[in-house]
């Protein structure tokens, strides 16, 4: 890639000159070309990645307001603080908010992880019937508009007694988590050989056996990154919980939702930079597992 | 057989806790049985009254009794609320002769007893909008949602250009989801370009930099586009501090279309991204010079070599886009505005605001399909199986 | 690793998961404690006033716990769950008319107005609170009032002096911001139209004047922002997003004194409403709600608010116990919406029309916005 400034010289020449459609192209007009078309990149990977980065600094004023005030911009000591981290850290209605996320964010996953994954190894099955059918039927949570989901969930549940309660969540969380598990847990078991099963059972291996030793190391890092799914999504979700939450459900992402459409303060982008690093942090664990998954044990072909 | 008992208990476990709050949702768009629950008996005297003129005695008898223990029983708001929503200014009527009832003398009649406390009994209107809003099984939400309505002469018809509600709103969602993905598909296929064609190092590198994003928590990066586009916010900022704008023309980006636009396209394109690339990579990097050194120019060889294999994934991409953006509710909320809302917006009013459940399932059903069909499109072009994620 | 992360996926692990889940999955109503009511405020630096001027107190004297949930006002929630019979929140900081159409609906319990605490010398309660204000709905708590405010900082030109100027895009350019409810916003688009401030209502009632105040509306509907929570408006005229907003006014008296905000309230027809506290029916917490309003109705404590916020009591005898603002010493009368100064031109709403016709209000401002 090239470097932002030599990228930024060319910005005006976004794209192929026509002129160069002639036979032979020049010199000239290819390196043009590339100039633009990295200049297209640049942009769209400043357009992605700015707005993550513009919340760190602010998340440090020590004004109540999300602009960055002429003192921050001076570099101004006194302009910048550990404040909103400190309303954050000290607020014990973040603290209970990362325990209840915590709690339905594990939960969920949990259910969600066990549920899943045996659903994976049974599509993988050559021996399953309706396979199309029953995978939309259990990836159908995520595909369905969110705001569907939560209002049938919460009429459905309330009827139950299950509004305004951690069950309630749970079970609705588990069932948006499952899909990202059957998913990732379906794609490791695309290289997978069962051949090699068939032989583990010639050779005199149980069904019990054949899972623990054959089958689930080959796919554990495929479990556990649709796990991490599975969490991220419950974690980061706020339509469901605003539907069917209540005071005493309140997540991470519900008190932030609370904390922009209701009590507006700027600790909600100190919290954001700990979202950020969870985010960094959960990336690097899935980017791990795939290289170990890379070099996992397979068959060949 | 092994194989579908695997399967079975998160296909149980999806279909009650997903697949059957669904289906009940849906229900509630045309079947609403809380009037006839709570005036049975008036329901059943109004069954055999023809229409014409006021019901007989019997009605207003029933009526009386049941308003008395709908109050007791504090369900009349959940009848009131239906019966309004047919003749507006009703859940004052039933409101007022429920808590006047038990204070007020028998006036010989029931007809004359409740007339005495609001004229409005005495008006077949009153009745026939009981009458309607007590039938379980009814179309009207559907009618609502579509801007329909039945004239005077029992056609149906769209209301007047001026009056439709959610027609306009749901050609505006349509046409911003169609209007993200397209700039998604504009901004990620350079991206998703140049990650494919990187060496192996760089292009992982350049991978997690979309991937970051697509982690990060939908509700901080809608957060950074308030901080971003707001009056006073960075870019406006930049845009005074080099003198491009003057500070009294600051740009608003927020709160409106703008505000949707955007923040929509950066949640969003990640989604494309990832697909995009995922077909790219499969493409050998030695068509594209090969097709040079024929002598076709590159923008041709582009074209004609490169761009053709690329379309799974741009159709992917865009399909994926489009049926995550029809759905879209948070983002819009926050940073949408008045003009920057979509049809998920009067889902979520018409649940927790003004408490129309039959219209929110309504509007339920329409998106719901639209979504079905695209799904199903999308599992016609892509096939579920080849979804990936990072 | 493969190992490690077999171990993470045994039976086993499941297991020990199992106990640990039920027990979430079984015991996730013993959260609240018998000894806890929810009590449902607006949020913000009126939530916290009457945290600091009642909530706490309250919880000190009884040892009942006082969970604080926001809302932005309406039935809608109360309605949903006297209807499901999952009664959540215990005690409701509602309008004025709000609460009349609910105690009409039967969302409330009734109070008997013999239990309200005694007035400061001893006042019989019906002689301590003007007759409009009390019934067996429940007693009015606070006087408030909903008026339009601007950031000097961001003023160009002459500064907005009455609701005309409000609505007057040429003469002061730029967004506003508006509550997204028709409450009050009506009043002011009819006052700014010229109808005088006693009529008001009396147009508001016929077809032509309600018309005619959604008319005015349009005239500067592409240029509002609409706000829900009242937190909203100081924060959207502080980064400059709006050039004026509907606001309540203690929440710009707070940004004023506590943040140094340069904001200025315009009280011409400034709209003066009542807020009181009501019980949710059929509450299982029924003992400790009442308990709760009756503390919350003490002279004392309804003062006590207004040494947080501009807002102030309603009980006669609680009116001379105001005094300063306790963190920055200024003195409240000149801030009070109830000020002599600030009633010269203002409006009281009507609740009565708000509870008759609420629904039919809102139906139709939400089918306008959608537009």
């Amino acid at each position: 890639m090239r470097s932002a400034p030599s990228a930024g010289k060319s910005l005006g020449s976004e794209g192929i000159p026509p002129s160069t459609k002639a036979a032979a192209p020049s010199f000239l007009g290819r390196r043009l070309g590339r100039y633009g078309f990295n200049a297209l990149c640049v942009a769209g990977f400043v357009f992605l990645l700015a707005p993550i980065l513009v919340i760190v600094p602010l998340s440090f004023n020590a004004e109540p307001y999300f602009t960055f005030t002429e003192g921050m911009l001076r570099l101004d000591p006194d302009a910048w603080s550990l404040r909103w981290y400190n309303a954050v850290l000290n607020d014990e209605a973040w603290g209970r908010a990362l325990v209840n996320s915590l709690l339905i964010g594990v939960a969920s996953t949990i259910l969600a992880t066990a549920l899943g994954t045996l659903a994976a190894l049974g599509l993988a099955s050559p021996s399953m019937p309706g396979r199309s059918l029953v995978t939309a039927v259990l990836i159908s949570p995520m595909i369905t508009p969110i705001v569907i989901v939560a209002v049938g969930v919460f009429f459905f549940y309330s009827g139950l007694g299950l509004g305004q309660t951690h069950a309630g969540l749970i079970l609705a969380h588990a069932a948006l988590g499952a899909p990202f598990v059957v998913i990732t847990v379906t794609a490791t078991l695309a290289g997978f050989d069962r051949t090699v099963l068939r032989a583990a059972a010639s050779l005199g291996a149980g069904p019990m056996r054949r899972f623990f030793r054959i089958q689930l190391p080959i796919i554990s890092p495929g479990v556990f990154s649709g796990g991490l799914f599975a969490f991220a999504a419950s974690f980061d979700e706020v339509v469901v919980v605003l539907f069917l939450g209540g005071l005493e459900q309140r997540t991470i992402p519900r008190q932030m939702w609370a904390g922009i459409r209701e009590q507006i303060s700027p600790a909600i982008l100190a919290l954001a930079v700990f979202l950020i690093a969870f985010a960094v942090l959960a990336l690097l664990t899935v980017e791990w597992l795939r290289t170990r998954s890379a070099s996992a044990p397979r068959s060949a072909g | 057989m092994g194989a579908l008992a695997l399967v079975l208990p998160l296909l149980a476990f999806v279909t009650l806790s997903f697949v059957v709050p669904l289906a009940t949702l849906l229900s509630k768009s045309a079947y609403q049985p809380e009037v006839s629950e709570v005036f049975p008996e008036t329901m059943h005297v109004l069954a055999r009254w023809n229409g014409e003129g006021l019901p007989p005695e019997a009605a207003f008898a029933a009526m009386a009794g049941e308003l008395a223990k709908a109050l007791d029983e504090r369900a009349l708001p959940r009848a009131s609320g239906a019966i309004n929503r047919v003749q507006g200014g009703m859940r004052g009527v039933l409101n007022l002769t429920a808590r006047r009832l038990a204070r007020t003398d028998f006036a010989g009649t029931w007809r004359e007893t409740l007339a005495g406390i609001s004229g409005d009994w005495l008006q077949p209107r009153t009745w026939l909008a009981i009458r309607e809003a007590g039938a379980p099984f009814t179309l009207r939400h559907y009618l609502q949602a579509l801007d329909l309505e039945r004239k005077e002469d029992g056609s149906i018809g769209f209301r007047p250009e001026d009056s439709r509600v959610y027609t306009p709103l749901m050609w505006r969602t349509l046409l911003v989801s169609l209007g993200v993905t397209l700039l998604c598909l504009l901004i990620g296929y350079p991206i998703a370009c140049m990650i494919a064609n990187s060496p192996p190092k760089r292009s992982r590198l350049l991978l997690l930099l979309v991937l970051v994003p697509f982690w990060t928590s939908l509700l901080v990066r809608t957060t950074a586009w308030i901080v971003l586009l707001q009056r006073q916010g960075v870019i406006n900022g930049l845009l005074v501090g080099l003198g491009i704008l003057p500070d009294d023309a600051r740009l608003q980006m927020i709160y409106n279309m703008t505000g949707t636009f955007v923040a929509m396209t950066h949640v969003l394109l990640p989604f494309m991204v990832l697909p995009l690339y995922s077909v790219m990579r499969s493409i050998p990097p030695s068509h594209m010079p090969a097709a040079v050194s024929l002598g076709a120019s590159p923008l041709k060889a582009f074209r004609r070599v490169y761009l053709p294999q690329t379309l799974p994934g741009i159709g992917a991409g865009s399909l994926l886009v489009f049926i995550l953006a029809i759905g879209y509710y948070i983002t819009p909320a926050l940073v949408g505005g008045r003009t920057g809302e979509l049809i998920s917006s009067q889902i979520a009013y018409h649940v927790q605001t003004s408490l129309n459940w039959g219209l929110a399932a309504a509007l339920s059903s329409i998106l719901l399909v639209a979504v079905t069909v695209l799904y199903l499109i999308y599992s016609r072009v892509v096939g579920i199986e080849r979804m990936r994620l990072g | 690793m493969n190992e490690h992360l077999l171990k993470i996926f045994r039976p086993g692990a499941a297991m020990s998961a199992a106990p640990w889940l039920a027990l979430f999955l079984l015991a996730p109503a013993g959260a609240v404690s018998a000894q806890s009511i929810t009590v449902v405020s607006w949020g913000g630096s009126y939530a916290r006033a009457s945290q600091q001027a009642y909530h706490k107190p309250f919880a000190d004297e009884t040892g009942i716990e006082v969970l604080l949930e926001d809302y932005n006002g309406g039935l809608a929630q109360i309605r949903a769950q006297v209807d499901a019979g999952a009664v959540h929140w215990d005690v409701v900081d509602m309008e004025m008319s709000d609460a009349r159409l609910a105690c009409d609906e039967g969302l409330i319990e009734l109070m008997d107005l013999a239990d309200l605490p005694a007035g400061v010398n001893g006042e019989a309660p019906e002689d301590d609170f003007p007759a409009e204000s009390v019934s067996e709905c429940g007693a009015a708590s606070l006087f408030y009032s909903t008026v339009f405010a601007y950031n000097r900082n961001f003023l160009q030109g002459p500064a907005p002096e009455t609701i005309a100027d409000f609505f007057d895009l040429e003469k002061f350019p730029g967004r506003r911001g508006m509550r997204r409810s028709p409450l009050v916003n009506l009043e002011f688009a009819l006052a700014a139209d010229g109808v005088s401030l006693d009529e008001v209502y009396a147009v508001l009632d016929t077809p032509e004047g309600l018309s005619r105040a959604f008319r005015k509306l349009d005239t500067i509907k592409d240029q509002v922002v609409w706000w829900e929570a009242g937190a909203q408006p100081p924060q959207l005229l502080a980064d400059g997003e709006v050039m004026m907003s509907t606001a309540y006014n203690g929440r710009i008296f707070n940004a004023q004194v506590l943040e140094n905000q340069p904001f200025v309230i315009v009280w011409d027809a400034q709209v003066l409403d009542s807020g009181l506290l009501a019980i949710v029916a059929g509450t299982p917490r029924y003992e400790a709600a009442r308990q709760f309003v009756l503390f919350a109705s003490r002279p004392r404590s309804i003062s006590n608010i207004s040494h947080y916020i501009s807002y102030g009591p309603v009980r006669v005898s609680a009116r001379a116990l105001v005094d300063r603002h306790l963190e920055t010493g200024i003195v409240m009368e000149p801030h009070m919406p109830t000020s002599p100064e600030n009633l010269k031109r203002s409006l009281e709403l009507d609740w009565r029309w708000w509870s008759e016709n609420r629904d039919e209000m809102h139906e139709r401002f939400s089918a306008w916005l959608a537009r």
